[in-house]
């Protein structure tokens, strides 16, 4: 199995930490992962921007550099998704539509790949579980509220096993943040506005440490918390499984 | 001609905190409520797959269906009228009044229950312009009808009001008193101010919620009764409706009132959903079937589905970015994610910041009864905008540049460091200057780190 690992761009410059903890947490799960220097970013900032055609040339680059791997494995549904969904306005090679098919995003690859159900770590905080949409509703990797009322999902399903840990309940539990790329400036006031409703949901109901699956929408929580001074410590995913504490 | 766009009135919107809480909390107790009216039905999913595809089918055969609804509509004694566009749309509703009532010394009067196809043809301004009166019956359209502003939500056009406001209203207009805000007091206010109104119409006016091909009959859903207080009354009855609202049987009807009532405001049914079919004896019933665009819509392969939307509004009250910007900042007649994709088909450069209002979330799509896959036809359309150069020229260039960044790792590398090296260099009043970087008017930047994963990863593993 030949496994590659994709550090979205921006994780790559702002979040290499969680980069690393991705690379160990693979490694302790027993995976041999390269970690193909050439790659940049899956294309996506420009597309949801409206210019797709624009990111052409990036998404070949992307096919290029991570077609011989087996999976590819990214600590990002966003980009995931990205991948999956968006890559169909280039032609479909034989190594595009193996790109599309092995791309995974990180917590989907341990539990449906590697068949790993439990991390056998502790983790004695109460954290709060901020699912990304594209994860979510674009991967189906939780429950939607709009079609059930039983909040379950694939992270929340390996942070439940930590020893020691409480999740939040939240009063919304799939809002989304306000991120969404681009519209997190051409649409400030409100993309603003969804963060901080997001973070007063969290500290009403008692977060310590507020993780999801998506750096992106974690950076733009993590501005908020910082720009409130909000009691809160804001954690990716692979950071938790990897065993880092707050 | 330059159109505040929606970041703008958005921006405005958010002003005033406190009423944004208002608004979004509002919007998504009535959420609330279609989730608790949803999740005991158990079949509610295959409900909307079968509504999806019922209405696919019904698209993909519109023209027979048509023909058939109007075949069957004038067997039953009905006349039924075709409208190219909105200007037809209104002469025709002009004409009708014009031709039946024949009054002398006043005005000939119209009572109007809630129709969005009318709002879209600026039906009410151009009969009062021909001296007919028109008398919105439904309570929220009555009150933005006397503030004359546009409906703010499909289903609940004043929702962007408070009691204090709607107080303010009535005292101007219908005379209570003054800071009277009790909602008891104001409604029996509209009440009796409608029912002098309701008597005294000569025409009334309905939208269709479902016109049934096979019947030729339609139906009216209403909570308030309006439509059929107005429909008995009066000796004619126009109802006007888009092309897309046919449906084949009358058994398909029922797959439609379950999901209508449950998404839009969590109710099983609403109170009223009555059936028309032929005039009584002496009256006149008359059925105007409007395109205004609408199979331009049909024709565009990636957004002809959202035809099948049935004017729920569940979208606008799931819609994060709705519920904080509120009806009017979409400055289109349906507003919200729903709004979204249909208006570009009208105007692309007026509603060019539409499509790019939503964060992708997705959960319109996910809340939709008939299955739209909303998100999927925002990011859509948003292509259609850059293609027809409708960008910001800042914007675009920005993203021509980091795309040829990102496909040269070399690049990439090296800007990242600069940005990175720049950012912890620069003081902070700099790298968060407002006026310069919106990001940080509510936010932190990240902390620039020293070294890239990148930069890490060749240092210890190579």
């Amino acid at each position: 199995m030949k496994v590659a690992l994709f550090i979205p761009c921006y994780v790559d410059q702002f979040y290499p930490n969680v980069g690393v903890s991705t690379l160990q947490l693979l490694e302790k799960l027993g995976v041999e992962v390269v970690f193909p220097m050439k790659q940049t970013c899956c294309g996506q900032p420009m597309a949801n921007g409206g210019c797709e055609q624009d990111s052409k040339g990036v998404y070949e680059h992307f096919v290029e550099t991570f077609s011989e791997f087996d999976y590819v494995v990214t600590p990002s549904g966003s980009c995931t998704y990205h991948i999956k969904k968006h890559y169909d306005i280039i032609e479909q090679t034989p190594a595009v539509q193996k790109v599309r098919k092995s791309i995974y995003e990180l917590v989907d690859f341990i539990e449906n790949v590697l068949k790993i159900e439990e991390i056998p770590n502790s983790f004695p905080h109460k954290v709060g579980l901020h699912l990304s949409c594209h994860g979510q509703r674009g991967l189906r990797q939780a429950n939607a509220s709009e079609i059930t009322g039983v909040r379950d999902g694939q992270i929340s399903k390996l942070l439940r096993k930590l020893n020691g840990i409480e999740l939040t309940e939240l009063e919304r539990n799939d809002e989304c943040c306000g991120f969404g790329g681009m519209f997190c400036v051409t649409e400030e006031a409100v993309s603003a506005r969804m963060g901080q409703d997001r973070i007063a949901d969290h500290l009403r109901n008692g977060t310590k440490v507020l993780t999801g699956g998506d750096v992106s929408c974690l950076m733009h929580l993590e501005g908020i918390v910082k720009r409130q001074n909000a009691p809160i410590k804001v954690m990716h995913i692979a950071e938790i499984l990897n065993g880092n504490q707050p | 001609m330059n159109h505040p766009d929606h970041p703008e009135l958005a921006e405005a919107f958010n002003k005033d905190f406190e009423r944004t809480t208002w608004h979004d909390e509002t919007l998504w107790f009535v959420r609330q409520k279609r989730d608790k009216a949803v999740y005991p039905v158990p079949e509610f999913q295959d409900l909307r797959t079968l509504a999806s595809e019922i209405k696919d089918h019904t698209l993909s055969n519109l023209d027979n269906y048509l023909i058939e609804f109007e075949e069957n509509a004038t067997k039953n004694g009905v006349k039924v009228h075709w409208a190219a566009d909105a200007t037809e749309h209104n002469q025709i509703v002009m004409e009708i009044i014009k031709n039946s009532c024949k009054v002398e010394g006043r005005n000939a009067r119209l009572v109007k229950s809630k129709s969005m196809l009318t709002e879209e043809c600026h039906l009410n301004g151009f009969l009062e312009k021909n001296n007919i009166d028109v008398v919105d019956t439904d309570l929220g359209e009555r009150i933005v009808q006397f503030r004359n502003e546009p409906p703010s939500h499909i289903v609940l056009p004043a929702i962007h009001l408070k009691k204090e406001d709607v107080g303010e209203t009535f005292h101007k207009h219908l005379g209570t008193t003054k800071g009277e805000k009790d909602p008891q007091i104001l409604t029996e206010a509209a009440r009796q101010h409608l029912r002098g109104k309701f008597v005294a119409t000569d025409v009334a006016l309905t939208g269709i919620n479902f016109a049934i091909a096979e019947t030729g009959s339609f139906v009216v859903c209403t909570n308030e009764g309006n439509a059929d207080l107005g429909v008995n009354l009066a000796k004619v009855h126009i109802a006007c409706m888009g092309i897309e609202k046919i449906i084949p049987k009358l058994h398909h009807l029922s797959v439609y009132t379950r999901l209508l009532a449950r998404s839009a405001t969590g109710q099983p049914v609403t109170t009223y959903t009555s059936h028309f079919t032929k005039p009584v004896k002496g009256k006149e019933m008359h059925i105007v079937i409007v395109d205004n665009g609408r199979t331009q819509q049909l024709g565009r392969e990636d957004f002809r589905s959202s035809l099948k939307c049935i004017r729920c509004g569940a979208c606008m009250n799931t819609c994060p970015v709705y519920r904080r910007s509120g009806g009017h900042s979409y400055d289109f007649t349906v507003p919200g994610p729903i709004g979204a994709i249909l208006s570009p088909n009208i105007d692309l450069h007026k509603h060019k910041s539409l499509p790019f209002a939503s964060t992708l979330c997705g959960s319109c799509s996910d809340v939709c009864p008939v299955k739209i896959d909303i998100h999927v036809q925002l990011y859509k359309w948003r292509q259609i905008v850059g293609q027809a150069n409708e960008l910001p020229a800042a914007k675009k260039w920005a993203m021509k540049g980091m795309a040829k960044v990102l496909s040269m790792p070399k690049v990439y590398n090296l800007s990242g460091k600069l940005a990175r090296g720049a950012l912890r260099i620069l003081p902070h009043g700099l790298t968060h200057n407002q006026s310069m970087n919106p990001w940080a008017k509510a936010r932190e930047l990240p902390d620039a780190p020293k070294q890239s994963f990148k930069e890490w990863y060749e240092e210890n593993r190579k």
